[in-house]
């Protein structure tokens, strides 16, 4: 079970957290036009990465708010995690 | 029966308590303080089972963990347990067992035809035997196969036992408690360190119990039960026996199974039988110890051949003579201190060694007692079937390859020694790289990838002094850094005897013209000549020969085999070991209970039951409940013999005709505050957010990104920037999780707030052509005429005292109301309503007449929105805004959304009248077409319509818009049903919806 450190509470066993998926995806701006290939890419197409992974998660359980993960998804290595809105560089 | 093989005051027993148990129906003694295998080897029993595949006769082979065999189906307390290792299981009064995979008995076992049939019984035989016809693996070949195999019989009854759960945080795990273990946790727990010692046998020590040395000017033995005592009154430290850590997860997170009553008759009241411990550690020490591994020889698994530290343990541990014509066969000094042990105790062993004139203190001090030794001498075959009678002996050449001349020494049994294995098993899991270590023939943990460090024999240390040094330091050194205290350990004195180099002899050849079986693998029935078939057939990979042979497989993992079967791959192959790599080791370590696993979690506890306020009242008023996710909701309210249709068409009737009133609590519910909560619904909704004034409510419809319907419910402005969203029940979660996801990660610059008021409104639908006459009575100060509260409309009102939100929403077509108090007054309201209802003749309704008046209403719920469908196929697409832009609008654009003959909601009546619909069913054109029959839509929804008296149903078919009157069938190969239907529209009641706006 993954050892998460929640930015707003701290180190938190993964039974607190739910998977929230890519946290490189962007999300179209409303109201503008979005090819149908952009479209695919923002609802379908992820990569299925083995390695350095930066994804979401929302502590479910505890604060409710969603994080960034930078996660190792071959040997589940956690590196950083992130606030929301922080910047990741 | 007497205990003829028990040595007079010797062991770690309590003499002063017997024991009496059953062994195969036969009554036998043993102490308090034995395990059911010794106490079995003390009144001379070898013989307990039969072999996985072959059936062949086996006995004790380890004296703890290590044992492959020796497993027994166990009886305590009126229940019954299969895979228990007899050298594990605590002795109590009462116990019973029997041995397992033989029939109709250990002694004459029909299966053990299989041990003379073996040479048809090559590794893959099954795969090859049993492929044609293909038809007959599931019928004939499997259930014969299983039958003949495994190793015990599951329990099928509830298990009255009781598992716990325990999480718990720590510095540093210790996982066992040899001299390792205890000299790291001793030096940790003294800088303040937060310490877990486990220890998975009874008594705490590990090899120290056992071996024959000295520390600090007192016997091993001593100075652990000194380290032991001293660290039991330490606060800052936990001592566990009987518990063993069999995973070691992510993050440093391993799992621990503590047996709490399995060497008690019978479990104490409130206490579990196991507790299963789940331990986050900043640091793990692994001293996992070492595990004897065993020479190759023929006939190796004959009962009485064993491995000689087990031979040891039972000596000095049990008390117990594992033979009284004991031959020692050896690579290494080990086995000299176990014919010591047997010469101590007034029995003359003899000793083969396999090399040729090794010299140190301990072969010195057995040539001293005058214990015979043969250098250069090997065990070729064990005789005896059922127990050890001879052994054919030979003498064995330098090079190893050639043997003499075969002699036949007389002896009872055979203590077996091939150096030692370290048990890396915990290392391995946790993501080491193991490495090969040459000098011990073995693996050893490698660069450690989480915060582990293995050591003593673990970490392939034999030296006591060596493993206390490093342990004490490394103790030290851990929990200084993690407690910033540093107190110094006076490292004791350790008296120990010095080993010679081991021999790196493994297998013994097989003299000419000889067809021994020689085990490899002694759970799974594995022998040399099953590898060397595998490699022949091209089986290269480690992985690959262990899954064509099983070898290493099952619950044995490998702990005796492992090594052996990668020496003899590296020789067939000509590679080095550590080029032929083990096998993964793979959590548990030993098998764990399921119930353990599964702890509390289980029946009613599996999931959190959530009840109303108003839930007693609907208890004491007949209602029958029904599971709505977590939720408990009456079904139906039951009136003397009625059955739950008669009751829901009551219930629904009177509705219809007067006024019903219906718990409506479970709702989701999200209070949303903040200037832009307009502008966040305005975005999840389908429909337009933006002009709804105060006091008003809206049906809102929201999607997923990708264009399927999520939710749908009424969101109501309560104030200037203040809504109260509803949600279906299932889904109420999953909506909240949702506005977090766009308001935190998307649109981070609208200010709204979001959180979750489901518990604390309580909810009552009033529905019914007379609910206004009873709101009227119940809130007399307030207008709720069609003009001061009309449809969609809110208003808040005082209900005796107690305040209340008045909506006017509808999802039972009627003239209808919801009202919410704060949960604490929710049973006083719905008191109040029956009480003020009667005039009314009011009644409760359940959710079965709930459904069906939202049925033949053709309002859509879960049974449509089922993640599958769109706006258009609810028939909802009047919702679906074409000015501004929301979440999953652009994926309403695909092409299979759009087109022409789109599935589209709609109403079904059987042609008769009469039958009513199996939810699920079929809809097709012909009922006698081919299979596979065209599926044009599925039934999602069936109930009695009250209004027409006849079955109604809702579907969801393909090109629904333009199939209404058409003639179809319904089919149900479920229920065998075929019902011939007429397609109708879903708003089968009042289709211009002018009841609920009266």
């Amino acid at each position: 079970m993954l050892y998460i450190n929640c930015p707003h509470c701290g180190m938190r066993s993964q039974n607190e957290f739910s998977y929230g998926g890519d946290a490189s995806v962007k999300r179209p701006e409303l109201n503008k036009e979005v090819s149908d290939q952009e479209w695919d890419n923002f609802v379908y197409n992820r990569k299925s990465l083995r390695g350095k992974h930066l994804e979401l998660w929302q502590h479910i359980s505890g604060c409710r708010q969603w994080i960034k993960v930078e996660r190792d998804t071959a040997t589940h290595e956690i590196f950083r995690t992130f606030k929301a809105d922080e910047e990741v560089a | 029966m007497t205990q003829a093989f028990r040595v007079e005051n010797v062991g770690l027993i309590n003499r002063d308590k017997k024991l009496s148990f059953k062994f195969n129906g036969k009554k036998y003694f043993g102490y308090e303080g034995d395990t059911l295998a010794s106490a079995l080897l003390a009144n001379g029993v070898h013989l307990v089972g039969r072999s996985f595949k072959y059936h062949r006769p086996r006995g004790f082979f380890g004296a703890g963990v290590d044992e492959p065999y020796a497993v027994v189906q166990l009886y305590r307390n009126g229940e019954t347990e299969p895979n228990i290792k007899a050298t594990e299981q605590e002795l109590f009064e009462g116990l019973e067992a029997k041995s397992v995979n033989c029939w109709p008995s250990v002694n004459f076992d029909v299966g053990a035809i299989n041990n003379f049939l073996k040479i048809f019984l090559p590794a893959g035989f099954y795969y090859k035997t049993f492929m044609w016809p293909k038809s007959f693996w599931f019928r004939i070949y499997e259930p014969f196969i299983r039958k003949a195999a495994g190793l015990g019989v599951a329990s099928t009854k509830h298990d009255k036992e009781r598992y716990e759960h325990k999480y718990e945080y720590c510095d540093l795990l210790i996982a066992g408690s040899g001299p390792s273990g205890l000299a790291s946790a001793y030096a940790a727990a003294k800088n303040g360190a937060k310490v877990i010692l486990a220890e998975d046998k009874p008594r705490f020590g590990g090899s120290l119990l056992t071996s024959d040395v000295n520390i600090g000017n007192q016997s091993g033995k001593d100075w652990a039960e000194g380290i032991i005592a001293e660290l039991k009154t330490m606060p800052n430290v936990v001592v566990k026996n009987r518990s063993q850590i069999f995973g070691y997860y992510d993050h440093n997170m391993l799992v621990m199974s503590e047996k709490v009553s399995d060497h008690l008759p019978a479990t104490k009241k409130y206490h579990p039988n196991k507790r299963l411990w789940y331990i986050r550690a900043k640091e793990v020490l692994i001293s996992s110890g070492s595990i004897e591994r065993p020479i190759v020889f023929g006939n190796n698994d004959t009962p009485g051949v064993m491995l000689s530290s087990a031979a040891k343990e039972y000596l000095k541990v049990y008390g117990v003579l594992v033979g009284r014509k004991p031959l020692v066969f050896t690579n290494n000094d080990s086995g000299y201190e176990t014919a010591i042990e047997f010469k101590k105790h007034g029995v003359d062993p003899i000793i083969l060694d396999t090399r040729k004139n090794p010299k140190s203190e301990i072969i010195d001090e057995a040539k001293n007692l005058g214990i015979n030794i043969k250098n250069s001498y090997v065990v070729v075959a064990a005789n005896g079937y059922k127990k050890v009678k001879s052994a054919h002996i030979a003498s064995i050449s330098e090079d190893k390859k050639q043997l003499g001349e075969i002699e036949n020494l007389q002896c009872d049994c055979i203590c077996v020694s091939g150096f030692w294995t370290p048990t890396i098993h915990l290392a391995s899991q946790s993501g080491n790289k193991t490495k090969f270590k040459e000098e011990i023939d073995a693996f050893v943990p490698g660069q450690s990838k989480q915060n582990e460090t293995t050591l003593g024999a673990a970490n392939g240390v034999f030296s006591l002094e060596e493993t206390l040094k490093t342990s004490f330091s490394v103790g030290s050194e851990l929990s200084k850094k993690l407690t910033e205290n540093d107190n110094e350990i006076a490292i004791p004195n350790v008296v120990e005897k010095k080993s010679s180099q081991h021999d790196k002899f493994w297998c013994v050849p097989l003299p000419k013209g000889k067809h021994y079986k020689r085990f490899l693998d002694f759970q799974n029935d594995v022998a040399v000549s099953d590898v060397e078939i595998a490699l022949r057939e091209g089986y290269r990979s480690i992985e690959h020969v262990k899954r064509y042979t099983t070898l290493g497989m099952a619950t044995d993992q490998g702990k005796t085999s492992n090594l052996n079967g990668l020496q003899l791959v590296s020789e067939i192959e000509n590679k080095v070991v550590p080029a032929v790599g083990h096998t993964t080791f793979r959590p548990p370590y030993t098998p764990v209970s399921i119930g353990a696993i599964v702890g509390r979690e289980i029946g009613k506890h599996s999931k959190p039951t959530r009840k109303s306020p108003m839930h007693d009242w609907h208890e004491k008023n007949n209602a029958v409940f029904v599971d709505a996710g977590v939720w408990l909701r009456p079904r139906y309210y039951k009136r003397g013999n009625e059955n739950l249709f008669e009751a829901s068409k009551r219930e629904a009737k009177n509705v219809r005709s007067n006024v019903g009133v219906c718990d409506v609590t479970t709702l989701g519910k999200i209070d949303i505050k903040g200037p832009d909560a307009a502008e966040l619904l305005n975005r999840v909704y389908t429909n337009a957010w933006l002009k709804l004034p105060v006091g008003k409510a809206r049906y809102g419809l929201m999607l997923r990104e990708d264009g399927i319907v999520m939710d749908d419910g009424t969101t109501t402005r309560i104030f200037e920037n203040h809504y109260h969203m509803t949600t279906t029940t299932a889904q109420a979660a999953n909506v909240l999780s949702h506005l977090e996801y766009y308001l935190q990660l998307v649109w981070p610059e609208l200010n709204v707030n979001v959180v979750s008021t489901t518990e604390q409104w309580a909810g009552a639908a009033i529905a019914g052509p007379k609910s206004r006459d009873l709101l009227q009575k119940l809130f007399p100060s307030s207008d709720v005429s069609n003009e001061g509260l009309p449809f969609m409309g809110y208003i808040e009102g005082d209900l005796f005292g107690v305040k209340a939100r008045i909506f006017r929403i509808s999802f039972s077509g009627e003239l209808a109301y919801e009202v919410n108090v704060e949960s604490d007054y929710g049973n006083f309201m719905w008191e109040k309503i029956m009480q003020v209802g009667e005039e009314f003749k009011i009644q409760p309704y359940g959710t079965e007449a709930l459904s069906t008046l939202r049925i033949e209403m053709g309002h859509v719920a879960g049974s449509e929105l089922d993640g599958r469908t769109i706006p258009y196929d609810n028939a909802l697409d009047g919702l679906v805004s074409k000015k501004k832009d929301f979440i999953g609008k652009r994926s309403l654009q695909r092409s299979a959304f759009t087109a022409e003959d789109r599935q589209r909601i709609v109403g079904v009546v059987p042609l008769d009248k009469k039958t009513s619909i199996p939810e699920g069913s079929h809809l097709v054109k012909d009922d006698k077409a081919q299979l596979p029959n065209p599926k044009l839509g599925h039934i999602s929804a069936s109930c009695w319509s009250v209004e027409y008296d006849n079955p109604f149903s809702l579907a969801i078919l393909k090109d629904g818009k333009n199939m209404i009157g058409k003639k179809l069938f319904a089919m149900s190969p479920l229920k065998n049903k075929v019902i011939p239907v007429e397609i109708v529209s879903s708003h089968y009641v009042d289709p211009k919806g002018e009841r609920v706006r009266s």
